[in-house]
């Protein structure tokens, strides 16, 4: 039987070697920013086609990772897609012309969406629309437009 | 004449078989109620709950890190093998920290849990019954719920989940020991790549949430094959036996469940 003082040194241990493991997973492994995204705000674009784009793609600028798509509805007004992206509230410094473009990662590979800033000097802030927008590129109609274009020309 | 006969005992059998089952589901649910009518109670004990975590997740520690370590080494070793003939072994990362965090973290921690502390914990209590030491304590009006069974049953609830994630956190460096170590993928792609797709509300909190249900699961069935066990040596070794057994079906089972209902959109 080990003495009392022992068993709780040791649970002490445990419960700290749980708390780091927790630590490591939220910040090494998850990248949980302890600003959070609550300071995020949101911004809407309209698509022809987002292809293969889901709930929680990411947003980037240049390369980088500025946030999430959050929502994607269908505007039966003028059949588009309408999608909500949340934007961390430290890249609050988009110019409100910047246009958004649904890209694919590598050849076959996951859809995320592509901001190119503009040049206006108001900023994008929460609410507002991004108007300039280039749809995803369908590979099933390069294809046969390039099968087409080749069978016309003979 | 002896087709009936037989017919008549085949159903016999089978009626005694399953009045037995609800009998033991019925028992197994009255024992939860009592133990959940005394948790707060036992609360203000923390003494021989802090003993009982010694002996379920302290001991258990050793185990938890070397499994965690090698299954997060050999998910690399695999995952890489497979990655590199689509040129994404930068991903490694994430396959490694999603499989785990999801899956096998909660998953092979509960299992290992069966194993290590829920077997355990059945024989104590079987064999406390078998020698009568749970009678001699109703005798001395010392309720056994309350003394014996209630801080195990704390102990396990509360191991079990941190075990759980000590588990995923040592995979996530054994992939990181072999991806980046041996097998020389880039240690940014490692972590970044993991970081852009695990999220922690998402990924990380339904793991923790999972191995919380397999706590309490693993814990309740471990408990009450002791409490209920035949008060012979026999007795408890066939309910040691039941508890591994019937811990590992209905976490596995439940893993499906949970997975379905948090992941499966």
């Amino acid at each position: 039987m080990v003495n009392s003082r022992t068993i709780e040194v040791w649970v002490g241990i445990f419960i700290t070697i749980a708390a780091m493991a927790l630590f490591i997973l939220a910040m090494r492994v998850s990248n949980l920013s302890l600003s959070g995204e609550a300071d995020g705000f949101q911004v809407t674009a309209s698509f022809n086609n987002i292809s293969g784009l889901k709930v929680r793609s990411a947003v980037t600028i240049a390369g980088v990772r500025i946030g999430r798509v959050t929502a994607i509805d269908y505007d039966p007004q003028d059949f588009s897609a309408l999608v909500t992206m949340e934007i961390e509230g430290r890249y609050d410094q988009l110019p409100s012309d910047s246009s958004a473009s649904v890209l694919t990662a590598g050849l076959l590979g996951e859809k995320y969406i592509g901001i190119q800033p503009g040049g206006a000097d108001e900023n994008l802030v929460q609410g507002s629309k991004i108007t300039l927008t280039q749809s995803a590129i369908v590979l099933e109609q390069l294809i046969s437009q390039f099968i087409f274009s080749k069978g016309s020309a003979q | 004449m002896s087709l009936i006969k037989q017919l008549s005992a085949l159903m016999q059998h089978l009626g005694q078989g399953g009045l037995n089952f609800f009998q033991r589901l019925g028992r197994g649910h009255l024992l939860l109620l009592q133990l959940l009518t005394g948790l707060l109670p036992s609360l203000l004990r923390p003494r021989l709950i802090i003993y009982q975590i010694y002996m379920v997740g302290v001991l258990s520690l050793i185990i938890i890190i070397v499994s965690g370590l090698f299954v997060g080494m050999v998910l690399a070793l695999q995952g890489y093998n497979t990655l590199v003939d689509f040129g994404a072994e930068e991903s490694l990362g994430t396959v490694v920290a999603l499989t785990l965090v999801r899956e096998l973290g909660p998953v092979v921690a509960a299992l290992l849990f069966a194993g290590r502390a829920g077997s355990a914990l059945t024989a104590e209590i079987g064999l406390m019954k078998a020698t009568e030491q749970l009678s001699a304590m109703e005798m001395m009006a010392v309720d056994p719920i309350r003394r014996v069974l209630l801080p195990r049953f704390i102990a396990g609830f509360i191991s079990l989940p941190m075990l759980a994630v000590i588990f995923s956190a040592m995979g996530v460096l054994g992939g990181y020991f072999i991806g980046v170590g041996l097998l020389g993928v880039d240690e940014g792609a490692y972590w970044s790549q993991m970081q852009g797709k695990v999220e922690f509300g998402h990924d990380i909190v339904n793991g923790i949430i999972k191995s919380v249900a397999f706590a309490f699961v693993a814990v309740w069935i471990a408990i009450f094959e002791g409490y209920d066990a035949q008060p012979t040596s026999e007795g408890v070794s066939r309910a040691t036996t039941r508890t591994v057994v019937h811990t590992s079906l209905a976490v596995l089972g439940l893993d499906f469940i949970l997975t379905a209902l948090m992941f499966g959109d």
